[in-house]
């Protein structure tokens, strides 16, 4: 990097960060319905009117990978936030549902939270990812992001009436499973549940899908299934993870479930070529296509959730 | 049951300072080298038989490994992707993170049966098997 090619390079980056800046996925839940369009779109303004409010999600931050095909993860991340502070009507919270480093070091995380705070947003809620508990089990992760600083690091919180649960799924995982709640977390989530009206709007958030996505590369949590009974009831239930660097998505029954992009890198479809892992053949220019954000809007309606997306690249 | 020594040993490390790295390694019991150096500093003084695990695409290569007691096992991360070897059931100490081409070694001085996996990719499981 000390060379005269240095200068060119930071333009290059700067260029491919803006292209990316004009291709965000925004979320939009009006009247019970969730939708998603393009950051920077022209509709984003008109849409926003009926929204009683909205948040953003990102994930999957990596900070301190450098490979390819993103060599510069904290500018790729800086984009996402200033997409967000872009907005017209600001997110009420930013949501990073994991991997905010790649390695859990302390400079890691102090890129992180630098970044975070250029945020314009008041606050944003974490949950660790598999990468930010390497070596102290979550310690430095839940002393400096944890929103209630006790065992195990899960939580709710109620805003503007919908009922927000983030749940820890990447602690204590046993040799040959997936993702794991834990018998302790599980009895907590049932419990934080119970005295909730089935007609409570839920956001459900963690780190690994908590459904079966693809078992075979981890891409699922070992007893989701138990958390997702206590759901059942709940005539509206989004489950938001990351984890998979893509957008996939699944309804069941009440329930939908939605993985985000990476502000980082791509990771393959489940099961093309022979494992996880970036994706470092993506063609140059074209890697703002693969990362991304989300921006949830919400709005009060009878009708019973239901999802469409508008994936805009 | 419990093997007897554990290290890191990252490549590509320059040249000029593989001495210095060596005199810390000893001094604090964690050794830093080249495998090559590694190998033949090992073999020269205690004829220690060394065995590599590769970590690739969320698999550990071969999956299952037999060796004579006293083998030091050497694991090295081809992924891009960080993997943590820990033993299942404590029987030997678990690495640190190892980012790509990182390896981590453990000398297995006991007879027994070693299930390890990746702490932080669980799905990743390996044995190994010591005669």
């Amino acid at each position: 990097m000390q060379n005269h090619d240095n200068e060119a390079g930071n333009r290059r980056q700067f260029l491919k960060c803006m292209a990316w800046a004009g291709a965000g996925t925004l979320w939009l839940m009006k009247g019970g319905v969730l939708r998603a369009q393009a950051f920077g779109d022209g509709a984003t303004t008109a849409s926003m009117a009926d929204a009683s409010f909205s948040f953003a999600q990102i994930s999957d931050s990596h900070i301190g990978f450098h490979k390819e095909p993103n060599m510069d993860v904290v500018g790729t991340l800086r984009a996402s936030v200033a997409l967000v502070n872009a907005q017209a009507a600001r997110p009420d919270f930013l949501l990073h549902t994991g991997d905010l480093t790649h390695l859990s070091k302390p400079e890691e995380f102090d890129t992180l939270a630098g970044v975070m705070q250029d945020s314009h947003t008041r606050k944003v809620f974490y949950v660790p990812g598999e990468h930010d508990v390497i070596g102290d089990n979550g310690a430095e992760f839940f002393r400096r992001f944890g929103e209630r600083q006790r065992a195990g690091g899960w939580y709710s919180f109620d805003h503007r009436g919908v009922h927000f649960v983030g749940l820890i799924n990447v602690l204590n995982l046993k040799a040959g499973g997936l993702g794991s709640l834990g018998a302790e977390q599980l009895a907590w989530l049932k419990k934080d549940l119970a005295g909730l009206s089935a007609e409570t709007p839920l956001v459900v958030f963690a780190h690994m899908p908590l459904w079966p996505l693809y078992p075979p590369w981890g891409w699922g949590t070992d007893d989701s299934t138990e958390a997702m009974s206590y759901l059942r009831r709940f005539g509206s239930v989004s489950v938001l993870n990351g984890h998979i660097h893509q957008i996939q998505q699944k309804v069941e029954g009440n329930i939908t479930f939605y993985t985000a992009r990476s502000t980082a890198y791509p990771q393959p479809t489940p099961g093309v070529g022979p494992g996880p892992g970036p994706m470092k053949e993506v063609a140059p220019g074209a890697l703002h296509h693969y990362l991304g954000i989300r921006d949830v809007r919400h709005v009060q309606g009878r009708q019973a959730l239901a999802v469409t997306e508008e994936v805009l690249s | 049951m419990k093997a007897i020594a554990h290290g890191y040993a990252r490549l590509h490390v320059p040249r000029w300072r593989l001495g210095t790295l060596l005199v810390m390694g000893v001094l604090c019991g964690v050794i830093l080298a080249s495998p090559a150096v590694m190998a033949a500093s090992a073999s020269a003084s205690r004829k220690v038989q060394t065995q590599q695990i590769e970590i690739r695409n969320f698999a550990f290569a071969p999956a299952t490994l037999t060796v004579p007691a006293g083998t030091r096992v050497v694991w090295t991360n081809q992924d891009e992707e960080p993997h943590v070897i820990t033993s299942a059931g404590s029987l030997f100490a678990s690495s640190k993170g190892l980012d790509t081409s990182d390896s981590y070694a453990v000398t297995f001085s006991k007879p027994g049966t070693y299930a390890y996996y990746c702490s932080i990719h669980p799905m990743m499981v390996g044995t190994i098997i010591v005669q």
